[in-house]
């Protein structure tokens, strides 16, 4: 399976908005909890409790401060995991065929019975999505929770990974970006949803919302008439304003 | 990139052992019976010396037979057929040589071309990387091809070849870094791109996601300081070509060829630790690295 | 376009995997403990274990939606750091040594210990909680233990939130209300802290994002809510007051105000006695105290609550020679001068004039112009009929940045005078409390400190001061509370001072006591300013030896560093395994449109030799007999926290538990006792919701449909409509005793501060700045949102994410001390000095520098090696600041704290910072001897698979 299907059936995957994930890492545990207890092997951690801790995650939040030309610095948080590319070179470096992409909705796993833990799917991945395991010695990545999207041992409300369920701010939204009607789709033409190092050629199914302008009161706002013009300029004035008003009511 | 050890001796030796082949393959030099047997186990040493080191940083070496299914697409995976062709044609070939007194020369031509092939299918395991700016250039497999022939020659004895293919491999050499320090900027790829905030302005990588280090970094955050790298491709340059060279220009002697191939490996080896650290993996951007 | 041969031969080569695994042998719903929101969870079991944690769909807190924390409850289940027996301190206090002892003996001995003290000096028991979450239970035990001395962790957490909003409108944000997401356009957040009521917060920002509404942010820091803010205001620390009054200032100028909603239900209107004298500055109030206001149909004193009266705003009045005039009027007079002119203020705030104008005109814009209204008829106080309901869509909510100041208090009152004189209170789009709130400081109670031994004491400890005549002082002006709570030194201290309570019984002022007995407070480490100073007290000895502090006891579920500390550790057991109560006597969980409670109950059994605290509290309880546990033939009246959660009734049918009341369990809020109440709340999900009905669900504090469900619901005893106290009365009662009037006389040193601080109208003020010459930049501290309030760092998962703290430094002193990342920098306050490594931070107040607060942990501590990087590089910012301010020359030492309520204000720090060689073992200054680990070290790896 290391050849990618020329196209899949749907094109699941998430919508991050950069404008509301207020970075609090709920997506990190939540994913960190479900695929430690589901699919494949657990994900492992090192030195838990001491100097070095280092553990297998699917999904990280990073966070980046961008300074515009004139104002003030901004805070962006990222949260990155698997983007679930329809180019994607993971699945055509492996040698064995454990990393493939799914047909029928073009999510890309990794067959861990298969996987020699080269760790070259890793490194052909611009992303940072997959990370080798270090107690299993074979590669994990976000499966988009593949074993709850159709799981029938679950509500259909929760058949969405679990980073969505948990996200507080509802910040990750999940669905077919290859139906041009579907509300990702949807949310990513109205709101420009970008690709990630789209240079790569890669073809991420994933898109991230870029955050709204900020900062632009002062521009937007008229600060005096009508909405701030004085009623009276002396205490005085203002009382006499007052009985006017309180008569009018 | 982690210098690995196992992948530094894996492509040091295994080039070599298969640029011996090669020659060998060729009929180069054209020696028989123990003689030839000693070559051989030379070539045979190190290339699957080479290939046993390359499995140490497999997660799951006794699945390695898997990784020869996917070779329509998979480099690393022809550079595993190509191996074990070569391995084995030579093998044969070989036999003929060494125990036969036969010298089967179509055989020595494809076990000699499966022996170049393997080298480069290795190279492009490397050369096929997007996300290694560094590696993703056409210099890189001609400087495992030149290395893997200039070291072949070498350790086949071949004074003059060796002489002219450590000037080729040493030029490649020379532009791979030149053109290897600005890959990364040339790339198009920086921590706007990666971000997609680059519109918005100076992008800088604030809180990491963990305060702690992961897989990621372990793997493809290696910084090596320029002064260091400078004193290390120096150091590369004349152990892996200038002294070989001057000892091949010396009066012959076997203590002089000893030195010289020595040296070739050493400054090879180095030149690989180099291949590896200095390889910037567009996933440090993210991590604000580099 | 698809399906192409090729392509089913792919399909049909892809690995076959089980899409539809199942999910768990059992769900089990109970209630987070990992913070204050207190989420509904749903535990998924596998084989008897804990396999996976997420949020309950159905509950009214989180809605399905889970924090970091909370999925990462599994690791704390699990967590090494566990305690698992009680202990008996060997060693010398703060050395870690322990020796294991069976149940019987730890609670022999701390009988031994309280009952003495019950019987005869119940005030030398010092009993104090940190995080509980059952503090209508911990202070039941108190009161009926007869010591004045009990409170929760408020004092230095959050009481001038809390205080200022119930003395101002009967609520505050937080756990009290939110803005009403669904309807809000505008929503301004101040303070620094992104905490309390977190996860419903995220879930609001996100919904107003979804609809593209404006969000701003008030916060020196620009993290987490305020890196989502559409406009960010890095305010100066500590200015947000003065901010505040300026929007007053703009928006009156520009009568940009609810003159309608101001008349109708605030007290605006209501007459203040303006003449010299013993009363100037009270309301005048007609023979059933009722407050007056001028009715503007008739021209006369009307009692504000009369039907049909039309309060006026504006009109004076003259009786038997003495001016009244409406309160209004002094808030004209106040925040009309130009002392408030955002030009004025504008370089303290560190805000440009033009700015704070901008934000005014579009809070004005937003209020005024936008203003929605729902087709609800509603019924006010007054009798009158309304056949809408007006909102204002603009909405606050504060964070305890802009409480943790000297002057905190006066701040929340002003933020709440601001939504208040928008009209943006209880209204459609503004703010909106959840019950049992509104609740007007009338229906609080007073504090209560008498102490008789052997009996209960009269109320309970906390409550709201009315007046000078309710602080807790003894004839002779002395203390009654070892935190010297509602003195002259910080009257309104409805929370109590906990962060005083080591410090006054190490001095033994105003008295010594003989057992301290603290729950989940970490006060050795995080929970404490003065960190060192804390240990050193709680280690200090007196000259024949002895501690000073006789006696420790002390519970919490974990080896926190407090453990090394106690003579006795009676060690609880973690949330998923035990028995708790999220009650509307204590802090509820309720949202606007719904009262709610819920339980915890023991998803899992400990696997050790732990018990529920609550439970060891009733045992104690019945050892000692303790009067309200015990029944009159002598038998102890429950047997456990369970049996006490359903058989508690705090006035005939009222308990812990408001749902599912009653013989048949189908009564709500008041009804009998049902057995099996716990079986009902466990099928329900492990929680019990109530909805306001429709037309009941604005407007609470004045509409009658309101009033009437809550006293249906027990909430109140009967109809409580009030007004809205923009002038603080009981302020001004103190600030005239400070003036010389009345019997109750405060010490002649904080009479100017009494006068000067106790505004019934709020004001700003600078906070104490004496000993800060030198020291310029502000220090703050905040959780991440990964950790807020979660109970040690040592999760397995969540210390991967934030293992240390850097200091964050603003650019322009990055370059200003040469600073690098990864640099170090000595800090120093006129207090201490920690030398720590430093981070960039752009997107900062230019003079403010912050880190994490609490990843910092003792080595030792927590089941952690002793080289992990919380221990090696974190730091506290606690060693810098002291819980007294620097000595003036006086002879006194004044609490680092706010004047009304005494919270800490840590907020205030102010520090100095140089660029440092790094410490030579690269570890973070200061640093502390190791203690020993009563637990051990946890494991190396983790892979926490629980099913096959």
């Amino acid at each position: 399976m290391t050849q990618l299907p020329q196209s899949t059936d749907r094109k699941m995957g998430l919508v991050i908005d950069l404008d509301t994930c207020v970075g609090c890492h709920a997506c990190v545990i939540s994913c960190k909890g479900w695929n430690t207890e589901n699919y494949g092997a657990p994900l492992s951690d090192q030195d838990a409790y001491g100097a070095d801790p280092s553990g297998t995650f699917l999904n990280r939040v990073h966070s980046y401060e961008v300074q515009p030309a004139g104002g003030h610095a901004q805070l962006i948080h990222f949260p990155k995991s698997c983007l679930h590319c329809e180019d994607a070179p993971c699945v055509t470096v492996c040698p064995t065929g454990a990393s493939y992409k799914r047909v029928e909705d073009g999510i890309v796993l990794v067959n861990e019975s298969d996987c020699i833990g080269c760790g070259l799917c890793a490194w052909s991945c611009p992303y940072g999505a997959r990370e080798l395991d270090a107690a299993e010695g074979v590669m994990k990545k976000c499966t988009l929770c593949v074993d709850r999207i159709y799981n029938e041992n679950l509500p259909e409300v929760d058949r969405v990974p679990s980073c969505v369920r948990t996200c507080p701010a509802g910040a990750r939204h999940f669905g077919d970006l290859g139906d041009p009607n579907s509300d990702v789709s949807k949310l990513v033409a109205e709101r420009e949803g970008m690709d990630l190092m789209h240079e790569m050629g890669t073809k991420p199914v994933n898109k991230y919302l870029p955050p709204r302008p900020k900062d632009q009161i002062e521009e937007q706002i008229d600060i005096l008439a009508p909405l701030l013009a004085p009623v009276a300029e002396e205490p005085k004035g203002f009382l006499g304003w007052l009985d006017k008003a309180l008569e009018k009511l | 990139m982690h210098p690995a050890p196992s992948v530094i001796i894996f492509t040091t030796l295994s080039g070599l052992g298969f640029g011996l082949l090669f020659f060998l393959g060729l009929g180069v030099p054209d020696v028989s019976g123990w003689v030839a047997f000693v070559f051989f186990l030379i070539a045979y040493a190190l290339s699957v010396g080479g290939l046993m080191a390359s499995t140490f940083h497999l997660g799951h070496p006794e699945r390695a037979w898997k990784a020869f299914t996917q070779w329509r697409s998979s480099w690393l995976s022809r550079e595993g057929w190509c191996a074990v062709i070569a391995l084995i044609v030579m093998g044969l070939y070989a036999l003929g040589v060494v125990f036969a007194g036969q010298r089967w020369s179509a055989l020595g031509l494809l076990g000699a071309a499966f022996s170049l092939a393997t080298v480069f299918t290795t190279s492009m395991i490397y050369t096929q990387l997007k996300t290694i700016p560094r590696w993703n250039m056409a210099l890189t497999p001609a400087m495992f091809l030149s290395f893997s022939l200039a070291g072949g020659a070498l350790l086949a004895g071949q004074t003059t070849v060796s002489i002219i293919l450590l000037v080729v491999a040493a030029t490649i050499q020379a532009l791979y870094w030149w053109r290897g320090d600005t890959a990364l900027a040339r790339s198009g790829t920086d921590i706007g791109t990666a971000t997609g905030l680059g519109s918005r302005g100076d992008v800088r990588a604030f809180e990491p996601p963990h305060t702690g280090t992961n897989y990621l970094l372990r793997e493809f955050v290696h910084v090596v300081g320029r002064k260091h790298a400078e004193k290390l491709r120096i150091i590369s340059f004349v152990l892996a070509f200038m002294a070989p060279v001057l000892f091949l220009l010396l009066p012959f002697s076997h203590a002089f060829a000893a030195v010289a191939v020595l040296s070739h490996i050493a400054g090879v080896a180095t030149s690989r630790w180099l291949f590896f650290a200095q390889a910037e993996h567009v996933v440090g951007l993210y991590y604000g690295k580099r | 376009m698809i399906g192409s041969q090729a392509e089913k031969g792919a399909h049909l080569s892809q690995p076959v995997i089980d899409t539809s695994p199942k999910v768990s042998d059992e769900v089990r719903k109970t209630t987070c403990y990992m913070c204050a929101c207190r989420c509904g969870i749903n535990v998924h079991m596998k084989d008897g274990k804990v396999a996976y944690i997420e949020g309950n769909r159905d509950h009214p807190v989180n809605k399905g939606v889970l924090c970091a924390k909370g999925s990462a409850g599994i690791m704390q289940v699990n967590a090494p750091s566990r305690l698992r027996k009680p202990l008996r301190r060997v060693g010398p206090r703060g050395s870690g040594e322990f020796r294991e002892i069976e149940w019987d003996e730890a609670i022999s001995t701390a009988v031994g210990w309280l009952n003495e003290l019950h019987e005869t000096a119940p005030q030398k028991l010092a009993f104090f909680t940190g995080r509980d979450q059952s503090q209508s239970f911990t202070s039941f035990w108190a009161q009926n233990f007869g010591t004045p001395n009990y409170a929760a962790h408020g004092g230095f957490c959050s009481v001038n939130m809390a205080a200022g909003g119930i003395y101002t409108m009967g609520g505050a944000f937080w756990e009290f209300g939110q803005p009403d997401w669904d309807h809000t356009k505008l929503f301004m957040l101040f303070g620094v802290a992104e905490d309390h009521d977190s996860n419903p917060i995220k879930m609001g920002i996100g919904k107003i994002k979804a609809r593209g509404a404006r969000v701003i942010g008030v916060n020196p820091i620009r993290s987490g809510y305020n890196a989502v803010a559409d406009d960010w205001v890095g305010i100066t620390p500590g200015t947000d007051g003065l901010f505040i009054l300026s929007l007053i200032h703009v928006l009156m100028k520009a009568g940009k105000i609810d003159l309608t909603y101001l008349g109708r239900y605030t007290n605006a209107p209501v007459l203040v006695n303006a003449t010299d004298g013993p009363e100037k500055g009270l309301f005048l109030r007609d023979a059933d105290g009722k407050p007056l206001v001028i009715d503007r149909v008739t021209g006369k004193p009307a009692a504000f609550d009369k039907p049909g009266v039309r309060p006026d705003l504006s009109a004076t009045y003259d009786k038997d020679g003495v001016t009244h005039r409406p309160v209004f009027h002094l808030m004209a007079e106040k925040y009309l001068s130009d002392e408030h002119a955002p030009e004025n203020v504008a370089d303290r705030c560190g805000i440009p004039a033009q700015r704070i104008r901008a934000i005014a005109a579009e809070i004005a814009r937003v209020a005024f112009d936008e203003a929605i209204e729902l087709d609800h008829e509603w019924t006010d106080f007054r009798g009158e009929k309304h056949s809408k309901m007006t909102g204002r869509p603009v909405s606050f909510h504060a964070m305890r940045g802009i409480s943790a100041h000297a002057n905190g208090f006066q701040t929340c009152r002003a933020l709440h005078v601001l939504q208040i004189l928008l009209g943006t209170v209880e209204v459609p789009g503004g703010f909106r409390f959840k019950p049992p709130y509104p609740k007007p400081v009338e229906a609080h109670p007073t504090p209560h400190g008498d102490r008789r031994p052997g009996r209960p004491l009269e109320g309970p400890h906390l409550g709201f001061p009315r007046g000078p005549e309710d602080l807790l002082l003894d004839e002779n002006g002395t203390a009654q509370r070892i935190d010297k709570a509602f003195t002259w030194e910080n009257p309104m201290s409805a929370h109590g001072l906990m962060h005083m309570v080591i410090s006054n019984a190490a001095a033994g002022d105003p008295y010594k006591i003989d057992t301290l007995f603290m729950y989940m407070a970490n006060m050795s480490w995080n929970s404490s300013m003065n960190t060192k100073g804390v240990m050193e007290m709680l280690s200090a000895k007196t000259e024949d030896g002895k501690y000073v502090i006789p006696k420790i006891i002390y519970s919490d579920a974990y080896s926190s560093e407090m453990v090394a500390y106690a003579d006795l550790i009676l060690p609880d057991t973690t949330y998923l395994e035990r028995h708790d109560c999220i009650s509307l006597l204590d802090r509820p969980i309720c949202e606007a449109d719904a009262a709610a409670d819920a339980i915890r109950w023991p998803v899992v059994e400990p696997d050790r030799d732990v018990r529920g605290f609550q439970s060891v509290l009733i045992e104690l309880a019945n050892r000692m007999s303790l009067p309200g546990f015990t029944n009159e033939d002598g038998t102890p009246k429950w047997k456990d926290y369970a049996d006490y959660i359903v058989n508690h009734e705090r006035k005939p049918g009222i308990g812990p538990l408001a749902g599912f009341r009653g013989e048949d369990g189908d009564k709500e809020g008041r009804g009998a006792v049902n057995p099996d109440q716990l079986t009902r709340y466990i099928d329900n999900g492990g929680f019990y919701v109530a909805h306001i009905p429709e037309g009941a669900d604005y407007y609470k504090p004045w509409n009658t449909a309101y009033q009437d469900w809550a006293v249906s619901m027990g909430l109140y005893d009967s109809p409580q409509p009030y007004l809205f106290q923009l002038y603080s009365e009981p302020m001004r009662k103190f600030q005239l005793a400070a003036e010389g009037h009345g019997d109750r006389q405060p010490p002649e040193h904080l009479r100017k501060r009494l006068k000067d601080t106790m505004d019934p109208l709020p004001i700003w003020y600078e906070t104490d700045q004496q000993g800060n010459e030198g020291f310029t930049v502000n220090a703050l501290t905040q959780r991440p949102m990964a950790m807020y309030h979660s109970w040690g760092t040592q999760n397995a998962w969540l210390r991967q994410l934030h293992g240390r703290n850097p200091l964050y430094v603003p650019t322009k002193l990055m370059r200003e001390h040469r600073l690098e990342d990864g640099d170090w920098a000595k800090v120093t306050s006129p207090h201490g000095e920690i030398t720590v490594p430093v981070m960039e931070m752009a997107a900062l107040n230019d003079n403010t520098v912050w880190t994490w607060n609490a990843i910092g942990k003792r080595k030792g501590a927590w089941a952690l090696q002793e080289d992990a990087p919380e221990a090696t590089k974190g730091f506290l910012l606690n060693h810098l600041i002291h819980e007294l301010l620097p000595p003036k020359g006086d002879g006194m030492r004044w609490a680092n704290s706010d004047p009304i309520t005494g919270q800490a204000a840590w907020f205030d720090l102010k520090v100095k910072l140089e660029k440092a060689a790094p410490p030579s073992d690269a570890q973070s200054q200061p640093e502390f001897d190791p203690i020993q680990s009563p637990v051990g070290t946890g494991p190396k790896d983790l892979a926490w698979k629980v099913g096959k």
